[in-house]
């Protein structure tokens, strides 16, 4: 596989770009694998490479029923941080965003991640102690982040309209090393490094059941036949309770639509991302010049991948309150993915009730950024047949035992 | 937008003037029950791709809490109910049945 340098692309020059190949093979599945993983989003592919890269094992299928990439890892927000206040979600969200810093690098594929910076506005009283407390968390984490007063909020991004009328802001935490990436290259990239590592990835495979004999999994029927394997891995995000029913057992989560939207591109006016809690909103803008706005996720159970009218209405609405020059921009795009929500709004990486199959999911809002962590302690969970140090808290059981980590309250209501 | 009609009041409620409260008929553990059976009530849901049983509140209007069949990819609404109710009504039922035959309510949950 040709490894892409500036030596390359000057090479390519000389020839008419015609030594160009695919960036991953499509080969058709074999009868039997190793490792299983269903879902060829970031997560999916995540787990695959480590998998290769820190376990030796190669021998892995990645089956994923529509294309790569196409589910929430290309419908999201692309922020990258990992401000949160419970110790389990920052070691988890700190190792994503410190492999994401080399991850270029390691993947030979542009990422274009960007430290840009992110800060989480305290708009009210409660927001405030909050932030101080989780800046005080994070000094003791290892995580870099600050609490920030008004004036350094408007240095920073002199668009915000800091003096309310309805919500004045009073600071924010700061996390100079957070930022974003290009979501999709994110996929693709890993994609490239898999398949390098002579993992299959077939797309357009659905899985309509999984096969089990003694309480141990065998293998997975397919759209294109059946496949056997020895390990299974469960990452599918919104459609988790489906696989989960097909395994025979049911997971404390619930999927709902989450949307985003993205304005007509303007000049550069914004070179952080913002995210205003109180208000439901985060914004952030794109290297094209659109500003790059999130909400609130639905209530309602919701597997259409579209968010309903008026949950759009009321986070630009606040926006605009925040930056009154959004105020005159046309929407270009909108769209919605299906997120899978946990209880305590933490992720669910386990073994499961079905032996030698794992799963991956409850990312919810926020899996995005979690990716390369993620996929490390789930590669690790399943080489290994026990979680590290990094999932052992994410556990399944955590919620009969009481051992929530419950960032629905800490993190404020946006991820 | 979303429209439910609510069964007390027989207004066809916009989503806005509704609170969506969760999966409907859920077998509520008391004081004797097992763990297993605290974690079915609390935390396990079927959270199905298709039909949905589910709670909402008339929040904005009479405040009542009723229950609703909705499909969760078509949002395609089957009936809405009153919360007093231990099992979906039969019409209900047939409703959903003629879009997705052999469709069954799991009653253990």
């Amino acid at each position: 596989m040709t490894r892409y340098s500036a030596f390359a692309i000057a090479r390519e020059a000389f020839r008419d770009h015609l030594g160009w190949r695919r960036a991953w093979a499509s080969p058709e599945p074999r009868a039997a694998y190793d490792v299983v993983v269903i879902g060829a989003g970031g997560h999916g592919l995540a787990t695959a490479y480590y998998l290769a890269r820190n376990h030796g094992i190669t021998d892995v299928a990645v089956l994923e029923k529509g294309w790569l990439g196409g589910g929430n890892t290309g419908r999201n927000t692309t922020i990258i941080r990992s401000n949160y206040l419970q110790d389990p979600s920052a070691a988890i969200y700190e190792k994503a965003r410190s492999l994401y810093e080399t991850l270029s690098q390691e993947l030979n594929y542009n990422i274009m991640f960007s430290p840009r910076g992110v800060m989480m506005l305290a708009q009210t009283e409660h927001e405030v102690r909050g932030y101080r407390r989780t800046a005080a968390a994070n000094a003791l984490q290892g995580v870099e982040t600050e609490w920030i007063g008004p004036e350094r909020v408007k240095a920073l991004c002199p668009i915000i309209n800091i003096h309310g009328p309805r919500y004045p802001v009073l600071g924010a935490l700061w996390q100079p090393r957070g930022g974003t990436a290009r979501h999709d290259a994110v996929a693709w990239g890993y994609a490239r490094a898999c398949s390098r590592m002579g993992i299959h990835i077939i797309q357009n495979c659905a899985v309509t059941a999984i096969r089990s004999r003694d309480g141990v999994v065998t293998g997975v029927e397919t759209t294109r036949g059946a496949i056997a394997c020895r390990k299974l891995a469960i990452v599918v995000a919104g459609h988790s309770g489906v696989l989960a029913g097909m395994a025979g057992f049911r997971l404390p989560i619930e999927s709902t639509a989450l949307q985003a939207l993205v304005s007509e591109p303007v000049k550069p006016c914004m070179d952080v991302v913002v995210m205003a809690n109180t208000v439901h909103g985060y914004m952030s803008q794109s290297d094209k010049g659109e500003m790059v706005i999130g909400g609130g996720a639905d209530g309602r159970n919701d597997y259409s991948q579209r968010g309903s009218f008026h949950h759009v209405e009321e986070t630009v609405r606040a926006l605009i309150e925040t930056f009154p020059i959004l105020s005159r921009l046309k929407m270009l795009r909108w769209w919605g993915g299906i997120v899978d929500m946990t209880g305590d709004r933490s992720p669910i990486l386990s073994k499961t009730p079905l032996g030698n199959c794992f799963v991956n999911c409850g990312w919810g809002t926020g899996g995005f950024k979690a990716i390369p962590g993620s996929g490390w302690a789930m590669a690790e969970l399943v080489a290994r047949g026990e979680p590290g140090p990094l999932a052992a808290p994410f556990s399944m059981t955590r919620f009969r035992e009481g051992r929530f980590i419950d960032e629905s309250v800490a993190a404020g209501v946006a991820h | 937008m979303l429209l439910l009609t609510c069964p007390y009041c027989g207004i066809a409620a916009e989503e806005t003037e509704l609170a969506p409260g969760g999966a409907a008929h859920l077998t509520r553990a008391g004081p004797e029950a097992s763990d297993a059976a605290f974690d079915a009530y609390l935390f396990l849901r079927d959270n199905p791709k298709g039909p949905h049983l589910e709670r909402w509140r008339h929040a904005m209007g009479c405040g009542k809490w009723f229950l609703a069949a909705r499909d969760t990819v078509t949002h395609e609404v089957y009936g809405t109910y009153p919360a007093q109710t231990r099992e979906p009504p039969a019409e209900v039922v047939a409703r959903i049945r003629a879009r997705h035959p052999g469709w069954s309510w799991r009653s253990a949950g």
